[in-house]
Protein backbone atom coordinates (compact mmCIF):
# COMPACT_ATOMS: atom_id res chain seq x y z
CA UNK A 1 0.00 0.00 0.00
CA UNK A 2 1.14 3.23 -1.04
CA UNK A 3 2.77 5.43 1.71
CA UNK A 4 1.22 9.36 1.23
CA UNK A 5 4.58 11.57 0.70
CA UNK A 6 6.24 13.79 3.78
CA UNK A 7 4.18 11.69 6.61
CA UNK A 8 5.66 10.82 9.70
CA UNK A 9 4.69 6.90 8.16
CA UNK A 10 6.40 7.95 5.13
CA UNK A 11 10.06 9.27 6.84
CA UNK A 12 9.62 5.80 9.44
CA UNK A 13 9.41 3.68 5.75
CA UNK A 14 12.26 5.59 4.41
CA UNK A 15 14.57 5.79 7.53
CA UNK A 16 13.58 1.97 7.47
CA UNK A 17 14.43 1.41 4.25
CA UNK A 18 17.66 2.95 3.99
CA UNK A 19 18.95 0.53 7.22
CA UNK A 20 18.25 -2.53 4.73
CA UNK A 21 20.14 -1.33 1.99
CA UNK A 22 23.93 -2.68 1.65
CA UNK A 23 24.69 -0.62 -1.06
CA UNK A 24 23.59 2.87 1.10
CA UNK A 25 25.67 1.33 3.99
CA UNK A 26 28.97 1.32 1.75
CA UNK A 27 28.37 4.16 -0.28
CA UNK A 28 27.45 6.73 3.16
CA UNK A 29 30.00 4.94 5.35
CA UNK A 30 31.90 8.06 5.99
CA UNK A 31 29.06 10.22 6.22
CA UNK A 32 28.28 12.12 8.81
CA UNK A 33 25.60 14.77 9.07
CA UNK A 34 22.06 15.35 9.78
CA UNK A 35 19.41 16.65 7.27
CA UNK A 36 16.29 18.52 6.76
CA UNK A 37 14.76 17.43 3.64
CA UNK A 38 12.78 20.40 2.85
CA UNK A 39 9.60 20.49 0.36
CA UNK A 40 8.44 24.08 -0.50
CA UNK A 41 4.33 24.34 -1.35
CA UNK A 42 3.00 23.57 -4.48
CA UNK A 43 0.30 22.59 -6.32
CA UNK A 44 -2.64 21.55 -4.01
CA UNK A 45 0.55 21.66 -1.38
CA UNK A 46 -0.37 24.82 0.63
CA UNK A 47 2.38 24.16 3.59
CA UNK A 48 5.76 23.29 3.29
CA UNK A 49 7.29 20.00 4.70
CA UNK A 50 10.17 19.42 6.95
CA UNK A 51 11.58 15.31 7.12
CA UNK A 52 14.99 15.40 9.50
CA UNK A 53 17.32 11.94 8.97
CA UNK A 54 19.90 12.17 11.00
CA UNK A 55 22.03 9.96 9.05
CA UNK A 56 25.56 8.38 10.00
CA UNK A 57 28.13 5.98 8.86
CA UNK A 58 25.44 4.77 6.19
CA UNK A 59 22.52 4.54 8.91
CA UNK A 60 19.54 6.36 9.54
CA UNK A 61 19.27 7.19 13.17
CA UNK A 62 16.35 8.75 13.28
CA UNK A 63 14.16 10.39 11.19
CA UNK A 64 10.71 12.45 11.71
CA UNK A 65 8.28 15.31 10.21
CA UNK A 66 9.22 18.65 11.97
CA UNK A 67 6.88 21.73 12.18
CA UNK A 68 9.40 24.34 12.41
CA UNK A 69 12.86 24.96 11.03
CA UNK A 70 14.08 25.96 14.05
CA UNK A 71 13.47 23.28 15.95
CA UNK A 72 16.75 21.52 14.90
CA UNK A 73 19.69 22.67 13.61
CA UNK A 74 20.94 19.56 10.76
CA UNK A 75 24.12 20.22 9.25
CA UNK A 76 22.47 19.91 6.07
CA UNK A 77 19.40 21.07 4.97
CA UNK A 78 18.00 20.20 0.58
CA UNK A 79 14.88 22.34 -0.46
CA UNK A 80 12.98 22.02 -3.78
CA UNK A 81 9.38 22.59 -4.55
CA UNK A 82 7.22 19.38 -4.28
CA UNK A 83 7.26 18.48 -7.93
CA UNK A 84 11.42 18.18 -8.01
CA UNK A 85 11.16 15.91 -5.60
CA UNK A 86 8.84 13.59 -7.17
CA UNK A 87 10.73 13.49 -10.15
CA UNK A 88 13.50 12.80 -8.40
CA UNK A 89 11.98 9.84 -6.62
CA UNK A 90 10.18 8.78 -9.96
CA UNK A 91 13.53 8.71 -11.47
CA UNK A 92 12.70 11.36 -13.79
CA UNK A 93 15.48 13.41 -12.23
CA UNK A 94 19.38 12.59 -11.52
CA UNK A 95 19.08 13.97 -7.88
CA UNK A 96 22.58 14.92 -8.45
CA UNK A 97 22.20 16.56 -12.05
CA UNK A 98 18.95 18.07 -10.10
CA UNK A 99 21.99 19.81 -7.40
CA UNK A 100 24.32 21.07 -10.67
CA UNK A 101 20.69 23.26 -12.39
CA UNK A 102 19.73 24.18 -9.26
CA UNK A 103 16.60 22.87 -9.15
CA UNK A 104 17.86 21.16 -5.70
CA UNK A 105 19.02 23.18 -3.24
CA UNK A 106 21.97 22.82 -0.40
CA UNK A 107 22.88 23.97 1.73
CA UNK A 108 26.20 22.45 4.40
CA UNK A 109 29.34 21.23 3.92
CA UNK A 110 30.11 20.78 -0.08
CA UNK A 111 33.70 19.18 0.47
CA UNK A 112 31.78 15.87 2.19
CA UNK A 113 29.03 15.66 -0.31
CA UNK A 114 31.62 15.91 -3.23
CA UNK A 115 33.17 13.14 -1.72
CA UNK A 116 29.87 10.81 -1.32
CA UNK A 117 27.84 11.55 -4.30
CA UNK A 118 27.13 7.62 -4.29
CA UNK A 119 25.64 8.46 -1.18
CA UNK A 120 23.09 10.71 -2.72
CA UNK A 121 22.47 8.59 -5.59
CA UNK A 122 21.76 5.32 -2.79
CA UNK A 123 19.60 7.28 -0.42
CA UNK A 124 17.02 7.94 -3.19
CA UNK A 125 17.21 4.05 -4.02
CA UNK A 126 16.04 3.39 -0.71
CA UNK A 127 13.06 5.86 -1.07
CA UNK A 128 12.33 3.61 -4.08
CA UNK A 129 11.84 0.56 -2.49
CA UNK A 130 8.03 1.26 -1.28
CA UNK A 131 5.53 3.01 -2.87
CA UNK A 132 5.03 6.52 -2.23
CA UNK A 133 1.48 8.08 -2.71
CA UNK A 134 2.03 12.04 -4.25
CA UNK A 135 0.05 15.10 -2.61
CA UNK A 136 -1.85 16.37 -6.34
CA UNK B 1 17.22 20.32 -18.19
CA UNK B 2 20.70 20.39 -18.43
CA UNK B 3 23.69 22.63 -19.80
CA UNK B 4 26.78 22.27 -22.55
CA UNK B 5 29.65 24.41 -21.63
CA UNK B 6 32.82 25.10 -23.89
CA UNK B 7 35.25 27.90 -24.07
CA UNK B 8 36.25 29.68 -27.07
CA UNK B 9 38.33 27.43 -29.45
CA UNK B 10 40.94 28.63 -31.36
CA UNK B 11 42.81 25.49 -33.45
CA UNK B 12 45.33 24.68 -36.01
CA UNK B 13 48.50 26.07 -37.07
CA UNK B 14 49.35 29.44 -35.86
CA UNK B 15 46.84 29.19 -33.10
CA UNK B 16 48.96 30.72 -30.66
CA UNK B 17 48.77 34.37 -32.43
CA UNK B 18 45.43 34.73 -30.34
CA UNK B 19 47.38 35.65 -27.78
CA UNK B 20 48.52 38.87 -29.07
CA UNK B 21 45.14 40.07 -29.95
CA UNK B 22 44.28 39.92 -26.33
CA UNK B 23 43.92 43.41 -24.00
CA UNK B 24 44.76 43.77 -20.79
CA UNK B 25 48.09 44.92 -18.57
CA UNK B 26 49.41 41.90 -16.69
CA UNK B 27 49.64 37.77 -17.61
CA UNK B 28 50.08 35.43 -14.91
CA UNK B 29 51.60 32.56 -16.65
CA UNK B 30 51.19 29.32 -14.94
CA UNK B 31 53.25 26.36 -15.92
CA UNK B 32 56.41 24.24 -14.83
CA UNK B 33 59.85 24.47 -15.37
CA UNK B 34 60.01 21.85 -18.22
CA UNK B 35 57.76 23.88 -20.60
CA UNK B 36 60.05 27.05 -19.38
CA UNK B 37 63.29 25.03 -20.98
CA UNK B 38 61.44 23.96 -24.02
CA UNK B 39 61.42 27.88 -24.56
CA UNK B 40 56.95 27.57 -24.55
CA UNK B 41 56.71 30.03 -22.10
CA UNK B 42 59.03 32.50 -23.79
CA UNK B 43 56.83 31.75 -27.27
CA UNK B 44 53.60 32.85 -24.93
CA UNK B 45 55.16 35.61 -23.69
CA UNK B 46 56.35 36.91 -27.25
CA UNK B 47 52.52 36.58 -28.30
CA UNK B 48 51.10 38.11 -25.15
CA UNK B 49 54.18 41.26 -25.22
CA UNK B 50 52.73 41.82 -29.04
CA UNK B 51 49.66 42.45 -27.47
CA UNK B 52 51.17 45.34 -24.65
CA UNK B 53 50.57 42.17 -21.76
CA UNK B 54 53.34 42.17 -19.76
CA UNK B 55 53.80 38.94 -18.09
CA UNK B 56 54.91 36.89 -15.03
CA UNK B 57 56.11 33.64 -14.39
CA UNK B 58 54.42 30.71 -11.83
CA UNK B 59 56.45 27.32 -12.90
CA UNK B 60 56.32 25.43 -9.71
CA UNK B 61 53.48 23.14 -10.84
CA UNK B 62 54.10 19.40 -10.11
CA UNK B 63 52.75 16.45 -11.76
CA UNK B 64 49.13 15.93 -10.12
CA UNK B 65 49.09 19.26 -8.79
CA UNK B 66 48.02 19.19 -4.39
CA UNK B 67 46.02 21.99 -3.46
CA UNK B 68 48.82 23.66 -1.57
CA UNK B 69 50.68 24.36 -5.01
CA UNK B 70 47.37 25.93 -5.73
CA UNK B 71 47.20 27.91 -2.66
CA UNK B 72 50.90 29.35 -3.73
CA UNK B 73 50.00 30.27 -7.10
CA UNK B 74 46.72 32.13 -5.68
CA UNK B 75 49.12 33.92 -2.98
CA UNK B 76 51.30 35.33 -6.11
CA UNK B 77 48.50 36.23 -7.92
CA UNK B 78 46.63 38.14 -5.16
CA UNK B 79 50.44 39.93 -5.22
CA UNK B 80 50.41 40.76 -9.00
CA UNK B 81 47.06 41.21 -9.77
CA UNK B 82 46.28 40.08 -13.42
CA UNK B 83 43.89 40.72 -16.15
CA UNK B 84 44.90 37.50 -17.72
CA UNK B 85 46.22 33.69 -16.54
CA UNK B 86 47.32 31.99 -19.09
CA UNK B 87 48.03 27.95 -18.48
CA UNK B 88 51.18 26.43 -20.47
CA UNK B 89 51.38 22.55 -20.03
CA UNK B 90 49.47 19.74 -19.35
CA UNK B 91 46.58 18.33 -17.32
CA UNK B 92 48.20 19.20 -14.31
CA UNK B 93 49.41 22.56 -14.98
CA UNK B 94 45.85 23.53 -16.42
CA UNK B 95 44.11 21.70 -13.30
CA UNK B 96 46.24 24.02 -10.79
CA UNK B 97 45.53 27.03 -13.23
CA UNK B 98 41.83 27.11 -12.45
CA UNK B 99 42.06 26.79 -9.26
CA UNK B 100 44.38 29.60 -9.02
CA UNK B 101 42.17 31.36 -11.07
CA UNK B 102 38.87 30.48 -8.79
CA UNK B 103 40.69 31.09 -5.88
CA UNK B 104 41.59 34.81 -7.09
CA UNK B 105 37.80 35.45 -8.33
CA UNK B 106 36.41 33.94 -5.61
CA UNK B 107 39.16 34.10 -2.00
CA UNK B 108 36.22 33.40 0.12
CA UNK B 109 35.73 29.75 -1.30
CA UNK B 110 38.27 26.92 -0.41
CA UNK B 111 39.57 25.00 -3.52
CA UNK B 112 38.53 22.04 -1.60
CA UNK B 113 35.02 23.30 -1.99
CA UNK B 114 35.02 24.24 -5.04
CA UNK B 115 31.75 21.96 -6.06
CA UNK B 116 29.42 21.61 -9.15
CA UNK B 117 26.27 22.95 -7.11
CA UNK B 118 27.70 26.15 -6.70
CA UNK B 119 28.26 28.51 -8.73
CA UNK B 120 31.19 30.92 -8.52
CA UNK B 121 30.00 33.73 -10.34
CA UNK B 122 31.51 34.72 -13.91
CA UNK B 123 35.39 36.03 -13.39
CA UNK B 124 35.65 39.72 -12.81
CA UNK B 125 39.30 39.78 -12.12
CA UNK B 126 41.31 37.97 -15.03
CA UNK B 127 40.41 35.79 -17.48
CA UNK B 128 41.69 32.02 -18.05
CA UNK B 129 43.65 30.82 -21.36
CA UNK B 130 44.48 27.60 -21.40
CA UNK B 131 47.54 26.37 -23.66
CA UNK B 132 47.68 22.31 -23.84
CA UNK B 133 51.18 20.80 -24.38
CA UNK B 134 49.89 17.37 -24.28
CA UNK B 135 46.76 15.57 -26.77
CA UNK B 136 44.96 13.97 -23.57
CA UNK B 137 43.09 15.54 -20.99
CA UNK B 138 41.26 17.85 -22.42
CA UNK B 139 41.91 20.31 -19.41
CA UNK B 140 41.90 23.09 -21.91
CA UNK B 141 38.34 22.81 -22.24
CA UNK B 142 36.53 21.55 -19.15
CA UNK B 143 35.62 22.57 -16.05
CA UNK B 144 36.91 19.80 -13.72
CA UNK B 145 40.15 20.01 -11.97
CA UNK B 146 42.04 16.57 -10.68
CA UNK B 147 44.12 17.91 -7.25
CA UNK B 148 45.56 16.12 -4.88
CA UNK B 149 44.98 15.74 -0.93
CA UNK B 150 47.86 14.60 0.36
CA UNK B 151 47.32 14.20 3.27
CA UNK B 152 44.55 11.59 2.59
CA UNK B 153 47.22 10.24 -0.28
CA UNK B 154 44.05 11.03 -2.66
CA UNK B 155 43.20 13.15 -5.86
CA UNK B 156 39.85 14.86 -5.28
CA UNK B 157 37.88 16.43 -8.39
CA UNK B 158 37.00 20.00 -8.09
CA UNK B 159 35.68 22.27 -9.85
CA UNK B 160 32.13 24.17 -11.36
CA UNK B 161 31.01 25.15 -14.42
CA UNK B 162 32.33 28.73 -14.04
CA UNK B 163 35.50 27.02 -13.59
CA UNK B 164 35.57 26.69 -17.51
CA UNK B 165 38.39 28.35 -19.86
CA UNK B 166 37.55 31.44 -21.00
CA UNK B 167 39.56 30.73 -24.30
CA UNK B 168 41.70 26.98 -25.33
CA UNK B 169 44.54 27.70 -27.62
CA UNK B 170 44.87 24.35 -29.57
CA UNK B 171 48.22 24.71 -31.27
CA UNK B 172 49.49 21.64 -32.20
CA UNK B 173 53.14 23.30 -32.60
CA UNK B 174 53.17 22.64 -28.30
CA UNK B 175 52.34 19.28 -28.57
CA UNK B 176 55.09 18.48 -30.95
CA UNK B 177 58.02 17.61 -28.31
CA UNK B 178 55.77 15.08 -26.50
CA UNK B 179 58.02 11.47 -26.70
CA UNK B 180 56.31 8.65 -28.14
CA UNK B 181 55.29 7.46 -24.23
CA UNK B 182 53.76 10.45 -23.59
CA UNK B 183 51.86 10.50 -26.76
CA UNK B 184 50.75 7.18 -26.27
CA UNK B 185 49.70 8.07 -22.32
CA UNK B 186 47.83 11.17 -22.82
CA UNK B 187 45.90 9.52 -26.55
CA UNK B 188 44.78 6.83 -24.33
CA UNK B 189 43.27 9.50 -22.29
CA UNK B 190 41.78 10.80 -25.11
CA UNK B 191 39.95 7.43 -26.04
CA UNK B 192 38.81 7.05 -22.41
CA UNK B 193 37.20 10.47 -22.34
CA UNK B 194 35.24 9.40 -25.58
CA UNK B 195 34.19 6.50 -24.88
CA UNK B 196 33.15 6.76 -21.12
CA UNK B 197 31.08 10.15 -22.39
CA UNK B 198 29.54 8.68 -25.06
CA UNK B 199 28.06 6.02 -22.58
CA UNK B 200 27.73 7.57 -19.46
CA UNK B 201 24.17 7.93 -17.56
CA UNK B 202 24.27 11.49 -18.26
CA UNK B 203 25.00 11.05 -22.37
CA UNK B 204 23.85 13.29 -24.26
CA UNK B 205 22.74 14.81 -27.99
CA UNK B 206 25.05 17.52 -27.42
CA UNK B 207 28.10 15.25 -26.55
CA UNK B 208 27.52 12.52 -28.44
CA UNK B 209 28.55 13.58 -32.12
CA UNK B 210 31.88 15.04 -30.57
CA UNK B 211 32.75 12.04 -28.61
CA UNK B 212 32.21 9.35 -31.30
CA UNK B 213 34.27 12.09 -34.07
CA UNK B 214 37.12 11.79 -30.99
CA UNK B 215 36.66 8.15 -30.55
CA UNK B 216 37.48 7.81 -34.45
CA UNK B 217 40.36 10.40 -34.77
CA UNK B 218 42.40 8.27 -31.75
CA UNK B 219 41.88 5.16 -33.62
CA UNK B 220 43.34 6.69 -36.79
CA UNK B 221 46.01 9.18 -36.17
CA UNK B 222 47.11 7.86 -32.47
CA UNK B 223 49.70 5.43 -34.20
CA UNK B 224 50.73 7.62 -36.47
CA UNK B 225 51.74 10.39 -33.23
CA UNK B 226 53.28 7.93 -31.51
CA UNK B 227 55.57 6.67 -34.26
CA UNK B 228 56.59 9.71 -35.85
CA UNK B 229 56.29 12.28 -33.77
CA UNK B 230 57.13 15.23 -36.40
CA UNK B 231 53.80 13.73 -38.01
CA UNK B 232 52.26 17.45 -38.15
CA UNK B 233 48.96 15.75 -39.71
CA UNK B 234 48.74 13.33 -36.75
CA UNK B 235 49.58 15.34 -34.14
CA UNK B 236 47.18 18.13 -35.28
CA UNK B 237 44.08 15.93 -35.38
CA UNK B 238 45.06 14.22 -31.96
CA UNK B 239 45.70 17.43 -30.64
CA UNK B 240 41.98 18.71 -31.93
CA UNK B 241 40.42 14.82 -30.55
CA UNK B 242 41.51 15.79 -27.31
CA UNK B 243 39.92 18.95 -27.01
CA UNK B 244 36.77 17.75 -28.94
CA UNK B 245 36.52 14.63 -26.46
CA UNK B 246 37.19 17.37 -23.89
CA UNK B 247 34.22 19.72 -24.39
CA UNK B 248 32.21 16.20 -24.76
CA UNK B 249 32.72 14.32 -21.83
CA UNK B 250 32.92 17.03 -19.45
CA UNK B 251 29.35 17.70 -20.66
CA UNK B 252 28.22 13.81 -20.07
CA UNK B 253 31.00 13.12 -17.40
CA UNK B 254 33.24 9.95 -17.86
CA UNK B 255 32.92 6.23 -15.48
CA UNK B 256 34.24 3.62 -13.58
CA UNK B 257 38.07 3.54 -15.73
CA UNK B 258 38.04 7.78 -13.99
CA UNK B 259 36.96 6.75 -10.74
CA UNK B 260 39.34 3.53 -10.64
CA UNK B 261 42.28 6.02 -12.30
CA UNK B 262 42.05 8.61 -9.51
CA UNK B 263 42.03 6.10 -6.80
CA UNK B 264 45.36 4.11 -8.49
CA UNK B 265 46.93 7.59 -9.48
CA UNK B 266 46.26 9.11 -5.80
CA UNK B 267 48.26 6.23 -4.37
CA UNK B 268 50.97 4.75 -6.97
CA UNK B 269 51.13 8.23 -8.82
CA UNK B 270 50.65 6.51 -12.45
CA UNK B 271 50.01 9.18 -14.86
CA UNK B 272 46.56 9.59 -15.36
CA UNK B 273 46.01 9.04 -19.36
CA UNK B 274 47.98 5.83 -18.48
CA UNK B 275 46.08 4.68 -15.90
CA UNK B 276 42.24 5.73 -17.16
CA UNK B 277 43.74 3.42 -20.73
CA UNK B 278 44.34 0.80 -18.73
CA UNK B 279 41.13 0.62 -16.88
CA UNK B 280 39.36 1.06 -19.77
CA UNK B 281 39.21 -2.50 -21.57
CA UNK B 282 37.94 -3.59 -18.33
CA UNK B 283 35.43 -0.83 -17.50
CA UNK B 284 33.96 -2.00 -21.17
CA UNK B 285 33.65 -5.72 -20.00
CA UNK B 286 32.41 -4.86 -16.79
CA UNK B 287 29.42 -2.22 -17.83
CA UNK B 288 28.79 -5.14 -20.67
CA UNK B 289 25.00 -5.52 -21.41
CA UNK B 290 24.25 -2.32 -20.02
CA UNK B 291 25.34 -0.38 -22.97
CA UNK B 292 25.65 -3.16 -25.44
CA UNK B 293 23.60 -0.94 -27.97
CA UNK B 294 26.56 1.48 -27.47
CA UNK B 295 29.52 -0.33 -28.10
CA UNK B 296 27.81 -1.67 -30.87
CA UNK B 297 28.27 1.69 -32.43
CA UNK B 298 31.51 3.05 -31.57
CA UNK B 299 32.60 -0.69 -33.03
CA UNK B 300 30.51 0.64 -36.14
CA UNK B 301 31.94 3.94 -36.44
CA UNK B 302 35.30 2.54 -36.46
CA UNK B 303 34.64 -0.21 -38.66
CA UNK B 304 34.85 -2.79 -36.17
CA UNK B 305 32.72 -5.87 -37.07
CA UNK B 306 30.47 -7.07 -34.70
CA UNK B 307 29.59 -10.58 -35.66
CA UNK B 308 25.65 -11.34 -35.71
CA UNK B 309 25.29 -13.50 -32.61
CA UNK B 310 28.08 -11.63 -30.93
CA UNK B 311 28.71 -8.95 -28.05
CA UNK B 312 29.84 -5.87 -29.30
CA UNK B 313 31.59 -4.94 -25.58
CA UNK B 314 33.99 -7.98 -25.67
CA UNK B 315 35.13 -7.44 -29.31
CA UNK B 316 35.64 -3.48 -28.55
CA UNK B 317 37.78 -3.56 -25.74
CA UNK B 318 39.85 -5.88 -27.28
CA UNK B 319 39.97 -3.74 -29.85
CA UNK B 320 40.93 -1.10 -27.40
CA UNK B 321 43.89 -3.59 -25.94
CA UNK B 322 45.17 -3.95 -29.06
CA UNK B 323 45.67 -0.01 -29.79
CA UNK B 324 47.21 0.05 -26.27
CA UNK B 325 49.33 -2.81 -26.77
CA UNK B 326 51.03 -1.02 -30.78
CA UNK B 327 51.65 2.57 -28.37
CA UNK B 328 53.57 0.75 -25.59
CA UNK B 329 50.84 0.72 -23.08
CA UNK B 330 50.36 -1.72 -20.41
CA UNK B 331 47.62 -3.72 -20.16
CA UNK B 332 47.65 -4.92 -16.55
CA UNK B 333 48.14 -3.17 -12.88
CA UNK B 334 51.21 -5.63 -12.87
CA UNK B 335 52.55 -4.40 -15.86
CA UNK B 336 53.49 -0.71 -14.27
CA UNK B 337 55.67 -2.58 -11.93
CA UNK B 338 53.64 -2.47 -9.06
CA UNK B 339 54.81 -5.43 -6.59
CA UNK B 340 51.63 -7.98 -5.75
CA UNK B 341 52.42 -6.76 -1.88
CA UNK B 342 52.30 -3.17 -2.25
CA UNK B 343 49.09 -3.67 -4.23
CA UNK B 344 47.15 -6.11 -1.87
CA UNK B 345 48.47 -4.05 0.86
CA UNK B 346 47.32 -1.00 -0.50
CA UNK B 347 44.07 -2.78 -2.05
CA UNK B 348 41.62 -1.36 0.50
CA UNK B 349 42.46 1.97 0.22
CA UNK B 350 42.42 1.56 -3.64
CA UNK B 351 38.82 0.15 -3.70
CA UNK B 352 37.81 3.11 -0.84
CA UNK B 353 38.93 5.90 -3.05
CA UNK B 354 36.85 4.69 -6.22
CA UNK B 355 34.01 4.02 -4.20
CA UNK B 356 34.18 7.72 -3.13
CA UNK B 357 34.45 9.04 -6.79
CA UNK B 358 31.96 11.31 -8.48
CA UNK B 359 32.59 9.31 -11.68
CA UNK B 360 30.96 6.09 -10.51
CA UNK B 361 27.71 8.36 -9.92
CA UNK B 362 27.81 7.63 -13.73
CA UNK B 363 28.93 4.63 -14.85
CA UNK B 364 26.14 2.49 -15.92
CA UNK B 365 26.75 0.17 -13.91
CA UNK B 366 28.13 0.87 -11.02
CA UNK B 367 30.21 -1.69 -9.00
CA UNK B 368 29.68 -2.29 -4.63
CA UNK B 369 32.39 -2.32 -2.99
CA UNK B 370 33.29 -6.02 -3.09
CA UNK B 371 33.00 -6.09 -7.15
CA UNK B 372 35.36 -2.59 -7.06
CA UNK B 373 37.89 -4.75 -5.22
CA UNK B 374 37.61 -7.82 -7.57
CA UNK B 375 37.61 -5.78 -10.80
CA UNK B 376 41.09 -4.12 -9.43
CA UNK B 377 42.56 -7.76 -8.75
CA UNK B 378 41.38 -8.72 -12.15
CA UNK B 379 42.73 -5.71 -13.74
CA UNK B 380 46.01 -6.18 -11.83
CA UNK B 381 46.53 -9.71 -13.32
CA UNK B 382 45.39 -8.64 -16.43
CA UNK B 383 42.09 -10.97 -16.82
CA UNK B 384 39.39 -9.87 -18.62
CA UNK B 385 36.01 -9.20 -16.46
CA UNK B 386 34.20 -12.32 -16.64
CA UNK B 387 31.47 -10.85 -13.83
Amino acid sequence: MAIRYGTEEWVKAACEATNKSQAYKEAAKNWEGDMYFIVEPEGTLKEKIIMYFDLYHGECRAASVVKDEAEKTPAYRFWAPLGIWRQILEKKLDPVQAMMTGKLNLKGDMAQIMRMPKAAVELVNCMLTFETEFPE
Amino acid sequence: MWYFVAPEVVYGRDAITRLSQLQGKLAFIVTDTNMVKLGFVDKVKEQLSQAGIESTVFDAVEPDPSVETVEKGMAEINKCKPDWIVAVGGGSVMDAAKGMSAGYERPDVRVEEINPFTPLGPRTKAKLVCIPTTSGTGAEATWGMVLTITAERRKGSFGCRDCTPDIAIVDPEFALAMPPGLTAQTGMDVLTHAVEGFTSTWKNDFSDGLLLRAIQIVFQYLPRAYKNGQDWEAREKMHNAACIAGIGFINSMCALAHACAHSLGGVFHVPHGRAVGLFLPYTIEFIGDAREELWAEIAYAIKRDVPVGKKAAPILAQTIRELARNVGEPLSIKELGIPQDDFDNSLAKLVDNAMMDFQLVTTARAPNAEETEKFFRYVYDGKSIDF
